[in-house]
């Protein structure tokens, strides 16, 4: 059993994608090998080499990878990948973009979004927006999987200690060219100050009841008052009142927080696709026969435009 | 140009899903059908940009059974200008028809074809895998553009500039075409098929090809062990006030 994981990172730091990525490696079996590509990312490399259960951290450093173009990755991944038993990355638009590109070029059927590992070779993952677990044997010699990152605890690591679990190794990338026919040309990123959604410890999302753009504020500042990240339901995002980033649920972001506020939303199944795994949900809905008070801990029929003021002024 | 768009029949979005007792599958008998909301999308977009005059031809494929015929006559409606079925005889939701399978037989649909530009949905909303797409675009070795919410194509139809929808924000990739484009919630609303479109479309061509003939080995590489519903939430409370929300948080659930 030898496992890869391939790395998510901005170049100078690691995502926590990659951390809960490598305790499911180490479900499979503690030959974990973490590849680091991108550009100029020394940095990231270090930042692994404390983490429990890495052995190896492999390092590609090319100007092509920057963008983690899968254009430019996938073929490069797909040639080592033949010395592993397992591919895994992070089920994140990282991994969801790249990983079936390898998956293709070493001719092996991939598993999206796994949550559980039963054996080497056999894997549960949600189909049907999460309305079903299926359980899957994997007959390819190669295994290629994402991992939904709520399922897996971070691994843990011992930051700013000299204690190196693992050993680097370099591997010269200085050879990839960027293929020609793709092109990054610009991010638009979000900046925040809150938390990332789908790391944050607690989560208040708002839906359509929360009215327009400028009502969304108030969903903010309940969030800003629990140091809490924002979702929206994917009725608020076409709708123009959140970005497309704060969408949870079966397409959007899958979030499972200790604590996850959903205001002003019905509860539709491809919504509670994205955060039914939360410890504790809490529900504000004018609407009592609302679907998310079935799922709700807590429901609080209430109108939102008094209860949220009231709650963020309380807490 | 010419688009190709791949489309699936699956359990409609609305549909509360059944699963078989033996776990062999989920219920599909009497159970209402649609054209994948993701390729709908992407159908939507492929006719728009053959009223803008960027398009000349639009073609849509599925793979399935017979009745999957449905989809692309629906695809029709929408605008397309002919459709291609492939049939198979494996289930396409799970345990069957793969989406690496399903890549190998667009790819042969596509050198034939040989489209300036193929759109389809980022995921179907049956087995929920968002590989498709990708898969395809590493077969034929062509640029990919994943969970697409806009799509600009050049007046010389050499490039296709892609806004994606990515975890942090956006992303804007320039494509040389021929490219692979999969399509995310926000690239467009779909239009409602009109009945003289719907009746329009049934005179379209529709060609129908064995998947046995593409010489492609669809046999699956996983294998289905189980079936099971997701753990249920058990039921909750409700609570009269703000002040009893934020006590039962504080004291009951301790989380705040």
């Amino acid at each position: 059993m030898s496992i890869l994981v391939i790395a998510e990172h901005t170049n100078t730091a690691l995502r926590p994608s990659t951390l809960t990525t490598i305790t499911a490696a180490r479900k499979l079996g503690d030959d974990v090998v973490v590849l680091v590509a991108g550009k100029n990312v020394s940095a990231v490399a270090d930042s692994l080499l404390a983490s429990a259960g890495v052995q190896k951290v492999l390092v590609a450093d090319s100007p092509a990878f920057e963008h983690h173009l899968p254009e430019n990755m996938a073929g490069f991944i797909a040639e080592f990948a033949k010395s592993f038993t397992h591919i895994l990355a992070p089920a994140t638009a990282f991994g969801k973009n790249l990983l079936p590109r390898v998956s293709a070029l070493i001719d092996s059927q991939m598993l999206s979004d796994v949550t559980d590992i039963l054996g080497p070779d056999t894997f549960k993952r949600p189909v049907y927006a999460g309305n079903a677990i299926a359980t899957f044997q994997s007959t390819d010699a190669i295994k290629v999987m994402t991992i939904r990152t709520t399922a897996f605890d971070p691994v843990t690591t011992t930051e700013g200690s000299t204690d190196k679990n693992a050993s680097l190794e370099h591997i010269d990338a200085s050879g990839i060219a960027p293929a020609p026919h793709t092109q990054f040309l610009s991010s638009e990123l979000t900046t925040s100050a809150r938390p990332e959604l789908t790391a944050a410890p607690v989560v208040v999302s708002g839906g359509r009841g929360v009215g327009s753009a400028e009502n969304f504020a108030l969903i903010e500042h309940l969030a800003d008052k629990l140091g809490a990240a924002v979702g929206a339901s994917r009725a608020a995002v076409d709708a123009g009142y959140a970005p497309n980033d704060c969408q949870v649920g079966q397409t959007g972001k899958i979030v499972a927080p200790s604590l996850y506020i959903a205001v002003g939303i019905s509860g539709a199944i491809q919504h509670l696709a994205g955060m039914k795994d939360s410890k504790v949900i809490v529900a504000i809905n004018k609407d009592p026969d609302a679907p998310i008070f079935q799922v709700a801990d807590y429901g609080l029929v209430a109108d939102l435009f008094d209860a949220v003021p009231e709650m963020t002024g309380k807490l | 140009m010419k688009i190709i768009v791949p489309v699936k029949r699956v359990v409609d979005y609305n549909v509360k899903i059944r699963i078989k007792a033996d776990q062999s599958g989920v219920e599909l008998t009497n159970v209402k059908m649609s054209l994948n909301p993701f390729d709908e999308i992407a159908v939507e977009e492929a006719v728009r940009m053959k009223e803008k005059g960027l398009a000349k031809e639009v073609v849509v494929v599925t793979i399935g059974p017979a009745v999957a015929q449905d989809v692309l006559r629906t695809s029709m409606a929408i605008g397309a200008d002919r459709g291609i079925l492939i049939t198979t005889p494996l289930p396409t939701d799970l345990g069957g028809l793969e989406p690496l399978s399903v890549a190998k037989l667009l790819k042969s649909i596509v050198l034939k074809e040989q489209p300036n530009l193929v759109i389809m949905g980022k995921q179907s909303i049956d087995d929920d895998s968002n590989q498709t797409g990708q898969m395809l675009a590493a077969l034929l070795n062509w640029p990919q553009a994943t969970f697409a919410s806009k799509i600009d194509v050049n007046d010389s139809k050499t490039t296709a500039t892609i806004t994606r929808e990515i975890d942090g924000g956006l992303d804007v990739v320039a494509c040389a075409l021929p490219a692979i484009v999969t399509t995310d919630l926000r690239l467009n609303t779909p239009r409602y098929a009109s009945l003289p479109n719907i009746m329009k479309a049934k005179q379209k061509p529709l060609e129908t090809i064995d998947s046995g003939s593409l010489g492609v080995d669809t046999s699956p590489r996983l294998k289905m062990v189980g079936l099971t519903d997701p753990p249920k939430r058990a039921g909750g409370i409700k609570v009269a006030s703000v002040d009893e929300l934020i006590a039962k948080l504080k004291t009951d659930a301790k989380v705040i």
